[in-house]
């Protein structure tokens, strides 16, 4: 094991950094301009069963160390993403990928989890119980211990590989709700998805975002990843992903004290292409500047 | 797509609210008119893309209304001063399907993409006409630009304080051509595209997340299919649009 490697639900990784779903499509593109082998992995885009075109634009707005979208889970459908999409990643990236997965009902969750455990070049589904930003379904499910749980035992009881499940930060306990996700059967915990936000223009006085409001990312909202990495870690047995804002080698070391066995990178991907690849480059020089030895050794070590 | 730290070797006014920024750096991965930059400014947390005026083999020239904050930290920047910048973003125009005598239509800050295009149009022994559209006089910027190429440049303003008076398209009606190109403000590729009597291309706006087709905050329904304005755009063929909201 290298000094920077860490198992994740029975899977090791390189390296704990993985760009998070929706901000890596699905890792072609980052090909054309680095070797995206040097991943720990990566989260593709929101898969869901049918295909969707999204919310309307604008779906981006920028706010201060951070942004705002509400894209929509724009993707083809799990069906055109195992024939099409899956392929063209096989050819660039030679790992286990992270399949997220999102639904409008327990039954939708269920069909997508169950095409995408099939396939081979997927080492987890990462459902996602938390997306704001579409109406009766994503984050409705991941706001009430019963309902994610209940999302849970449908994913667990047609698939094999580990299931992680992505937890949305707009809730008053989400300690429960992990808790409920663990106890239904739960592999992971990944959190946090994007906090809800709104911008408006003062030139046309209107809100920025067509949706009127987004899913709120990037450094800003890193403490309170943090935090939530720290309270929920705690609480449960599973790994924990850690996400939310992290931007540097530093950011990676501090979810991980946190009690993040791995760390997601969103929004840093979009402002700098190579973010990722940045950070893990940086890693070793951070490692030593902090004395680490071993970056699985300071999981939850604060 | 290519990441590079460019040094600003000029930033003038050309307008009250217009500027001509170029910048030294590496621009092989610029390959078409009408390909945008994105550019990193301290303290702003989204990079701002703003279209390709004009490339030589060490130095990028750009066109930018201030409009906002990001425009306005640019304004104040000096010669000497560098940027972080991702470059060869975009499909850009596409001069195969040209013909032999292509209008291009420009309003406001839709005219600097225009410029390297024309350029290369005349390099594949093209006869190009430029229509560049204003509100008014003051604000007309980039005429002498197109008529140092050679080529027959018509300027139209709205209230007919210079050249021809009315839109692009009034002066649309009175010119031969086989082909366009245009870029500018939405209203006014709707009227061009129902004025058209040809074939064209057209270039878009939208606000981006990535500006390198990560993200999907860009996208829009086409006839052949959801396109990202920054990657599988900014240029669309007429054809291809499908007009919503
Ligand atoms: C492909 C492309 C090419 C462009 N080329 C040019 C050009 O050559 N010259 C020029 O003057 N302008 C151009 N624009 C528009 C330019 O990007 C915006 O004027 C600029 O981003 C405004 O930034 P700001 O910080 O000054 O404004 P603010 O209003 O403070 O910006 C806030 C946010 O909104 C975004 N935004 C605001 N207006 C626009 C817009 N019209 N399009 C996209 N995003 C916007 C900004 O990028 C930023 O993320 C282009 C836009 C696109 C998409
Ligand atoms: C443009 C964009 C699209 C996203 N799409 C998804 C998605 O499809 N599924 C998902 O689980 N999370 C999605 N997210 C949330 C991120 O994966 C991540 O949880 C969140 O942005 C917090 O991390 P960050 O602050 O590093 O961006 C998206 C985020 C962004 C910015
Ligand atoms: S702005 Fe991200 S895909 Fe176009």
């Amino acid at each position: 094991m290298g000094k920077m490697s860490v198992n994740l639900c029975g899977i090791e990784l390189d390296n704990p950094v993985i760009p998070a779903s929706g901000t890596f499509g699905y890792g072609y593109e980052f090909a054309e301009i680095y070797d995206i082998n040097l991943l720990g992995t990566f989260s593709f885009k929101g898969t869901t069963k049918d295909p969707r075109f999204g919310n309307p634009t604008p779906r981006i707005a920028e706010c201060t160390a951070g942004m705002i979208n509400a894209v929509g889970l724009q993707n083809p459908g799990v069906e055109k993403v195992i024939a099409e999409e899956l392929p063209k990643m096989r050819k660039v990236f030679h790992k286990k990928v992270m399949a997220n997965v999102s639904g409008f009902a327990v039954a939708d969750y269920a069909y997508t989890c169950e095409k995408l455990d099939k396939c081979e070049e997927v080492g987890w589904l990462e459902v996602n119980v938390s997306c704001p930003n579409v109406h009766g379904g994503g984050m409705s499910f991941g706001t009430s211990p019963e309902a994610a749980a209940e999302v849970v035992r449908a994913v667990k009881a047609v698939t094999t590989k580990p299931v992680i499940v992505k937890l949305s930060p707009n809730v008053t306990d989400i300690v429960a709700i992990a808790k409920a996700c663990e106890e239904a059967g739960a592999d992971g915990i990944s959190l946090i998805n994007t906090m809800l936000g709104m911008r408006i223009d003062l030139k046309t006085k209107k809100p920025v975002i067509a949706n009127t409001m987004g899913g709120f990312s990037g450094p800003a909202i890193f403490p309170v990843a943090v935090r939530m990495v720290y309270q929920v870690s705690h609480a449960v047995k599973i790994p924990v992903v850690g996400m939310g804002g992290v931007s540097t080698a530093e950011d990676v070391l501090e979810m991980m004290l946190a009690g993040a066995t791995a760390v997601e990178v969103g929004a840093a991907n979009l402002v700098d292409p190579f973010a990722c690849k940045k950070i893990i480059e940086d890693l070793p020089r951070v490692m030593e500047k902090y004395k680490i030895n071993s970056l699985s050794e300071i999981i939850g070590g604060c | 797509m290519k990441q590079g730290i460019f040094t600003i070797a000029e930033n003038i006014a050309l307008t009250d609210s217009v500027m001509k920024m170029t910048l030294v750096g590496d621009v092989s991965d610029i390959t078409a008119s009408g390909q945008f930059i994105n550019i990193l400014l301290d303290g702003l947390y989204l990079r701002r893309p703003i279209s390709v005026f004009d490339r030589d083999e060490s130095s990028v020239t750009i066109i930018y209304k201030v409009v906002g904050k990001g425009t306005e930290k640019m304004k104040q920047m000096t010669v000497g001063e560098t940027l972080d910048i991702l470059t060869g973003l975009g499909n850009g125009y596409d001069l195969s399907l040209s013909g032999e005598k292509p209008l291009l239509l420009g309003g406001g800050v839709g005219v600097p993409p225009l410029y390297l295009l024309a350029k290369k149009l005349i390099a594949e022994g093209k006869t190009p006409t430029v229509v560049l559209g204003f509100n008014t006089k003051s604000e007309i910027f980039c005429e002498e630009d197109f008529q140092a190429l050679g080529i027959t440049t018509v300027v139209a303003t709205a209230d007919g304080s210079y050249g021809v008076k009315g839109f692009v398209t009034d002066a649309m009606k009175t010119l031969d051509y086989d082909y366009f190109y245009t870029c500018g403000p939405e209203p006014m590729l709707r009227a061009i595209y129902s004025a058209a009597k040809t074939e064209g291309q057209f270039s878009f706006e939208e606000r981006m997340g990535c500006g390198s087709g990560a993200c999907m905050g860009c996208s829009c329904k086409t006839v052949t299919g959801y396109k990202r304005i920054c990657k599988d755009g900014p240029v669309l063929r007429k054809e291809e649009i499908l007009w919503e909201k």
